[in-house]
């Protein structure tokens, strides 16, 4: 019986599931509701200084790639299962699609973050 | 209390696939008393109505798991439903789904008794076989603790009518099968977990779930095959990540 290779594609989805169930929200609430209202953390918090301090920084670069690497290939598994569970039973090449999406995003992120120094 | 009669309608799908081109669906006056299950409705029904309907029963005590059908909808136990909680509604009795129907409301199971079963192996394959003077293989309560959910499985096939992907594609290895693996591989005095793998790991193996649960929620014995899916899942995952530290790779 021929082995699957799903094992890959689960092994990011489910680290992405966990990290995404630990940060997801309190990214969503920080980037998209306390810092731009101004209100509950200072406006500069999320300041062009102070991201570009953070993604110089080792430690910052390697949270932020996998940030990017994971979510998109835990969003990438669900979208292809919903597919299927939708009745689109697009195969391999939905999956080259969406996996192919997810590796590009990756590698935008590892060049950007590279690019800044 | 005295026991007042109540009247239900039962609705029931009829298919004989020798002489019909399509199933329809046949609707009976079926009076109950509180105490009365569907599956008693439906003895009511063949006994003083249509001895033509056909349905499969035997324990009527959640047991045999012969029993199971599409009430409203939903896969369920006729003798561990009651008719009282669909008064004054009606009632739609159809065959399980996902299984070719032999007649009304009786499927054919061969794929699960003949392919599924089987190919998981469900018997303790002891690592050496042990002669009968040297007494039984000794297990504690904890280790018993560690499979017996799975072990109470009735293989009544309401999670198979509950998976969308065995609907979708019969080769799925499906839920009770896969509880069954697990209830084995978790057994301490099993050592045939290697034997099971290769099933486990194809496609057609955990792999073909994707997680949908239902199986878990209509299993009427608590069996909770999603989580046995799971469990094999992440088994299946560090078997394929450690093939590569293994000296001789795939072969164990
Ligand atoms: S796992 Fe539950 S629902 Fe599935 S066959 Fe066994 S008892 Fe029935
Ligand atoms: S008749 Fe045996 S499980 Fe329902």
């Amino acid at each position: 019986m021929k082995r699957s290779n799903a094992p890959v594609f689960w092994a990011l989805f489910g680290a992405g599931g966990m990290l995404a169930a630990l940060i997801a929200p309190m990214l969503v609430f920080i980037t998209g509701v306390a810092v731009p209202t101004g209100r509950l953390l200072p406006a500069d918090a999320m300041s062009y200084e102070r991201m570009l301090t953070l993604a110089r920084n080792g430690f910052g670069k390697l949270a932020l790639l996998l940030v990017v690497l994971l979510f998109m290939f835990h969003g990438g598994l669900r979208m292809y299962h919903s597919l299927h569970h939708l009745g689109f039973h697009t195969g391999s090449g939905a999956k080259a699609v969406i996996f192919g999406i997810a590796v590009l995003a990756t590698i935008a992120a590892a060049v950007a973050l590279l690019a800044v120094g | 209390m005295a026991e007042t009669l109540r009247t239900i309608e039962i609705e029931c799908l009829r298919f004989n696939p020798e002489s019909d081109t399509a199933p329809s669906y046949q609707t009976y006056s079926v009076p109950f008393t509180d105490d009365m299950s569907v599956l008693q409705g439906l003895q009511y029904i063949k006994d003083e109505l249509d001895g033509s309907l056909s349905f499969r029963w035997s324990c009527r005590m959640a047991i045999c798991g012969s029993c199971g059908s599409m009430i409203n909808g939903v896969p369920q136990l006729s003798c561990h439903t009651f008719l009282r909680d669909y008064h004054p509604g009606k009632l739609r009795i159809e065959p399980l789904n996902h299984f070719p129907i032999l007649r009304d409301l009786a499927i054919d199971q061969t794929d699960f008794v003949r392919n599924k079963l089987p190919a998981v192996k469900p018997y303790i394959i002891p690592k050496e076989s042990q002669a009968l003077a040297q007494g039984e293989f000794l297990q504690t309560p904890r280790e018993m603790h560690k499979y017996y959910h799975y072990s109470e499985c009735i293989n009544c096939l309401l999670c198979y009518a509950a998976c969308p992907q065995y609907g979708l594609d019969s080769k799925f290895t499906g839920p009770a099968a896969i509880a069954l693996m697990q209830r084995y591989n978790a057994d301490s005095r099993d050592a045939g977990r290697a034997q099971r793998m290769d099933l486990a790991n194809s496609d057609h193996g955990v792999w073909g779930c994707t997680l949908v649960g239902y199986c878990s929620e209509v299993c009427p014995k608590g069996v909770d095959p999603a989580h046995a899916v799971n469990q094999n899942k992440v088994a299946s995952t560090l078997d394929y990540f450690l093939r590569f530290l293994r000296p001789n790779g795939d072969k164990r």
